[in-house]
């Protein structure tokens, strides 16, 4: 245990990249494959340098639909868990059709938003704001419906409408249950709009990579994975911060303290 | 200034008539009638699923308006005033139910939150003068978790006090922390609930002679009230108080024969 505490959470992550980096490198030696098909570590930088100002454009905007997705479909999905818990009616209609949207594969329906949507912004977001619906909608609800009855009691000595109570009492009692949805979001979005991108764009990492791709520039393909990976990790990482610092009462127990 | 009110707090009396409850096929109790009478204790003792939670819950859940889905029995409730319990009435449970996320202050105002009703200066003020009486106001800005099982204790008794409410159901509200503190929260909650009706259900005889006026032992199955106890003097009673000690034997007599 102490060895893992020994290092702090940046110097761990420059240990892993280093690792990784050596990792590649030895791998290209090893394989001695051409760069067409694994380019060493030096030449994606090389791209990433050179291709600098359209790989930044490209993930400007692949962000953008990464965080407008997020922000869209967590925003739904929490509606519709409430709706869900709230209204009885609403239960019964809403959730046959989340099951809906989670049975039928969301990748199919990519071509269509493409269709309906366009080439631009507006189908990369829905087809992260989809995605997304799901896990968010299922972790908040569950949340909304488990808690603590004893409380429950409690609301009711008090003389709490049902709204109240939702308001006052299941709905923070859930935003745990809610962050773990919206982690699993943040984790899967990127997915949403590079599948997006890769159906039919003009612009972004997928459409970067695709089009790299296809033009044999395997180092600037890498490149722009790098940067969506980074995008990704980073994202991940914000957002975990930011949810924990909204629930600090929040008790964090790691097994390994046990 | 905090006992003046509860002595003029007005008293009504609740009556728990033809009380049912069962859990699939078994009758927790049938036709169970008790009555709380104004302005006293009435204790509660009993085999741990003998019912007794099951009846504070019954109680509680007459105050619902609609909907009966979670219903835990049936019977009628009712007060000597003819007019209904609800809003008159306040829940303490074994468990402190604290909020996590508000500090000590926000789970004693949770009452008027919940109502809707304005957080001004006034119920401000009471809250941490009730914070105070329970000697928490070092702690009322922090939240539960930095808090003791006492303290947390201490706290859900300020929240019971801030409702004002004429009647008080207590399940078990001290069971969970030191005997030291037990006997410290018992002197509080006597001082400040007095005048008001109390239900307080418990599994410690010592707890139940200290404080009530009537001790009743529910036992059987399908469960019934024996005869109550009465306990001579005015709560809370010294634990070395001779009516107490005299009536310690009797009751654990009681209490062994429900058991068996």
């Amino acid at each position: 245990m102490m060895t893992s505490r020994a290092l702090h959470g940046p110097a761990r992550a420059v240990v892993i990249g280093l690792g990784l980096l050596v990792a590649w490198q030895a791998l290209v030696m090893a394989t001695a494959l051409p760069p067409y098909i694994l380019p060493d570590p030096l030449r994606v930088m090389t791209a990433l340098v050179v291709h600098a100002a359209s790989i930044g454009r490209h993930a400007a905007i692949t962000l953008t639909e990464i965080v407008l997705g997020l922000g869209i479909g967590i925003a739904l999905g929490a509606a519709s868990a409430l709706l869900i818990v709230a209204f009885r009616p609403a239960r019964r209609w809403l959730l046959p059709l989340l099951v809906v949207s989670q049975a039928v594969p969301v990748f199919a329906l990519a071509p269509l938003l493409v269709l309906w949507l366009g080439y631009g912004l507006a189908s990369k977001v829905a087809m992260a704001a989809v995605i997304i619906y799901f896990p968010v909608t299922a972790a908040f609800s569950d949340g909304l419906r488990r808690a603590d009855p004893g409380w429950l009691d409690l609301a009711l000595s008090m003389d709490a409408s049902r709204l109240a109570s939702l308001r006052h009492i299941r709905a923070p009692a859930a935003l745990p249950a809610l962050a773990s949805g919206v982690r699993v979001a943040t984790a899967v979005a990127p997915i949403g709009a590079v599948v997006g991108e890769w159906v039919g764009a003009s612009a972004g990492l997928g459409y970067l990579m695709l089009h790299a791709n296809a033009r044999m520039q395997i180092d600037l393909m890498f490149a722009a994975l790098l940067i969506l990976g980074a995008i990704a990790v980073a994202l991940y990482f914000a957002v975990d911060r930011l949810l924990k610092r909204l629930m600090p009462w929040q008790p964090e127990s790691s097994p390994a303290e046990d | 200034m905090l006992v003046d009110r509860a002595a003029t707090a007005v008293s009504v009396s609740v009556a728990i008539v033809g009380g049912t409850c069962t859990f699939g096929k078994a009758t927790l109790f049938r036709d169970l009638d008790l009555t709380l009478a104004a302005g006293s204790w009435t204790c509660l003792l009993g085999p741990s699923g003998i019912g007794k939670t099951s009846l504070i819950r019954l109680i509680l859940e007459s105050t619902r308006i609609r909907g009966q889905t979670r219903a835990i029995g049936t019977g009628v409730v009712a007060c000597d005033d003819g007019h209904p319990l609800r809003g008159r009435v306040a829940y303490m449970a074994q468990r402190d139910l604290l909020l996590p996320w508000l500090t000590v202050r926000d789970n004693v105002l949770l009452g008027r939150r919940l109502r809707g009703e304005a957080i001004d200066a006034p119920a401000r003020g009471r809250a941490d003068a009730l914070i105070e009486a329970v000697g928490m106001q070092d702690a009322a800005g922090l939240r539960p978790d930095a808090l003791s099982g006492g303290m947390r204790q201490r706290a859900a008794l300020a929240r019971t006090l801030f409702e004002d409410r004429p009647v008080v159901l207590m399940d078990e509200p001290f069971s969970a922390v030191d005997a030291i503190t037990r006997v410290r929260l018992q002197d509080l909650a006597a001082t400040l609930l007095r005048g008001r009706t109390v239900l307080l259900v418990t599994h410690d005889p010592l707890e139940a002679l200290r404080l009530g006026h009537r001790i009743f032992v529910m036992a059987g199955r399908p469960a019934r009230l024996g005869e109550p106890l009465h306990a001579p003097g005015n709560p809370p009673r010294p634990v070395d108080d001779p009516g107490v000690l005299a009536l310690q034997g009797e009751l654990l007599r009681r209490l062994a024969a429900a058991h068996s």
